[in-house]
């Protein structure tokens, strides 16, 4: 699996800021052109007493696919969660840290949990359709309840958003049928497609695939690599191949420290940490 | 059986056999045990069952001969004039129940007014509003005691006898007013309405899956929204049930309406005045010695069954119309 000493040079150049003391601090790679869209500083996370991610820091690139893996408990849907301020929403849990959207912390005072959900979307683990709408009325959701009550507006967004979705061409004639209907597969992208409806800048996606046969699941991953063109996509994942598939950068978590961030290709060629190199040659996990 | 194979397999496996040949001996054992289980499970399995049947039988047994008898000595009675006249002379054959019938409408249809939103609505509060996502504090703690207190009341309310709740009216309503009246009438049904309501809307509600909630927040949806458009529609029908299930009690109710609306052989005039009700015709029929009259309470019951077999059939026909109707090109 891992390549030999000519690529040592270029990991350093890579994770230029990665000291053995700090492990906890560790930086994308900075490259020159593009923006640095979201920024995890010290992020803490409980629920209740029990303590579940533990002082991450990272940062998340414009347009690119981030990929958070690591084996089940080690708080990789637990961070996500606390992206969109969605940790918080659960009884007795409690976030605490700095989520730099565009420069401003999600987290300030002064910032709306509703309004930093709008801004950043999510896909849950199992497709979760509302069960008493219709296919037009999950995507449209969002939209009507937070006040847009223009009729053509909502259907041309629809429209997009089940393109986006690549959802269109399947239920174009049946959009009043109820959303429950569709299959697995199509479940999951309409709920892509409720997020999306949103014009979301940051989507997370929680492990997407897992409830998803391997065909539906390759749909989710090519429309990961459309949908990075207009936004950023941050997924959890439980399958490594889909990591390496999808992501541009890997975030590996254990215990719920950030054990290593670097470039996708370097995290499973050329793993910086013990840790890593064995969960990803799965000797553990 | 099992206690007697357990050790010997156990003392094979500590001995030091090869772990292929003590799991073939385990499997050899288990399958004896299953063998010898097998049969007697049927024979379990039969016996319960016809337990089982014995019992529902005996729990309808009660009701049917109840529908039957109320059928059976309703049914003759029953007519145009029955229906739609007063009562007429003690001991006659003449009038109808027509004052009881027009009462109950009113007199229930004002209590569900008052009684099912607030049950609804409390048992939305202590669904949805109750809990807190914060660390639990002096402020969350102080609302999870003030809903289990609710739930407390509820619960006292619930077994609390009717005719204490007509007091109740009686002494906060109908001397007030100085008139016995539908209001004191609808304020005692709807207080026993409110707890079932709200129980079971609370029980209904939390029942709704947590990843609807968790989708509509991801929206970016106000709270209030999800738990109107999302939870609560989610749950309609179940809510619906609990509504149902407490007009068809309350409908039924005799001892608190004695206390607040008296009962009359007239039509009704106004809100402020008394007027009659089934299960109050039913009774005053019941007590008198005469032949006829007994036949005109058996009707009464009839009727009185029929209401509420026909509103709760209506009121889950209106749901289901509802969420059928959805067009999404003209919403």
């Amino acid at each position: 699996m891992r390549l030999s000493s000519s690529s040592n040079e270029e990991v350093t150049r890579y994770s230029p800021q990665t000291s053995d003391n700090d492990k906890r601090v560790v930086v994308a790679p900075a490259t020159t052109q593009t923006k640095i869209k979201l920024s995890i500083q010290n992020v803490n996370a409980w629920f209740g007493k029990k303590h579940a991610v533990k002082g991450v820091s990272l940062e998340v690139k414009e347009n690119s696919v981030t990929a958070f893996i690591g084996p089940s408990g080690c708080g990789k849907t637990t961070l996500l969660r606390c992206i969109n301020r969605m940790h918080e929403m659960t009884p007795n849990a409690k976030a605490e840290g700095r989520v730099i959207l565009d420069g401003v912390d999600v987290y300030d005072k002064s910032s709306d949990p509703a309004m930093v959900k709008r801004r950043i979307g999510m896909v849950f683990q199992k497709p979760n359709p509302f069960p008493t709408m219709s296919i037009h009325d999950n995507v449209a959701a969002g939209l009507k309840l937070n006040g847009i009550r223009d009729k053509k507006l909502i259907n041309e967004v629809v429209e997009q958003s089940l393109k986006g979705a690549a959802l269109w061409d399947e239920v174009r004639n049946d959009l009043h049928m109820p959303g429950m209907g569709l299959s697995g597969g199509q479940q999951q992208r309409l709920c892509l497609a409720r997020a999306l409806a949103m014009q979301p800048e940051i989507l997370l996606m929680d492990e997407p695939t897992s409830a998803l046969d391997p065909i539906a699941s390759s749909k989710i991953e090519d429309l990961v690599q459309q949908l990075k063109e207009h936004l950023t996509i941050i997924i959890v994942t439980h399958n490594m191949q889909q990591a390496a598939r999808v992501s541009e950068q890997t975030a590996f978590m254990y215990l719920g420290e950030l054990i290593e961030y670097n470039p996708t290709r370097d995290i499973f060629k050329n793993p910086q940490k013990e840790l890593t190199e064995k969960y990803i040659s799965g000797r553990f996990g | 059986m099992s206690s007697s194979n357990n050790p010997s397999s156990r003392k094979e496996k500590s001995s030091g056999e090869r772990p292929s040949k003590a799991g073939n001996n385990f499997r050899q054992t288990f399958q004896e045990i299953s063998i010898k289980h097998a049969s007697r499970r049927r024979i379990t399995n039969k016996i319960v069952s016809i337990i089982a049947i014995v019992f529902v039988i005996g729990a309808i047994i009660p009701l049917a001969s109840i529908l039957f008898e109320v059928i059976k000595n309703g049914v003759a009675v029953l007519s145009v004039q029955f229906l739609t006249q007063p009562p007429g002379a003690i001991g006659s054959d003449a009038g109808g129940i027509g004052p009881a019938i027009q009462g109950t409408l009113i007199t229930v249809g004002l209590a569900s007014l008052i009684g099912a939103p607030i049950g609804v609505l409390s048992g939305v509060y202590l669904s949805e509003f109750a809990t807190t996502s914060s660390v639990k504090g002096p402020k969350q703690r102080a609302i999870s005691f003030f809903a289990n207190t609710i739930r407390l009341f509820n619960d006292v309310l619930t077994g609390l006898p009717s005719i204490v709740i007509g007091i109740v009216g009686y002494v906060a309503i109908v001397l007030a007013l100085n008139s016995f009246s539908v209001w004191a009438g609808a304020f005692a049904l709807s207080i026993i309405m409110i707890p079932i309501v709200s129980r079971v809307s609370e029980e209904t509600l939390k029942l709704v899956p947590n990843s609807l909630r968790e989708a509509g927040y991801s929206l970016g949806i106000s709270k209030t929204k999800i738990t109107l458009f999302i939870v609560l529609k989610n749950a309609k029908d179940g809510v619906l049930t609990g509504v149902i299930l407490a007009i068809s009690r309350i409908a039924g109710e005799t001892a608190p309406l004695i206390m607040t609306i008296l009962g009359t052989s007239l039509f009704f005039t106004s809100l402020t005045g008394p007027v009659d009700a089934l299960p109050l015709r039913i009774w005053r029929l019941a007590s008198q010695p005469y032949e006829s009259a007994h036949g005109f309470g058996w009707g009464a019951a009839l009727v009185l069954i029929l209401i509420i077999l026909a509103l709760s059939a209506s009121i889950r026909l209106i749901a289901r119309g509802k969420g059928i109707r959805v067009r999404t090109e003209t919403i």
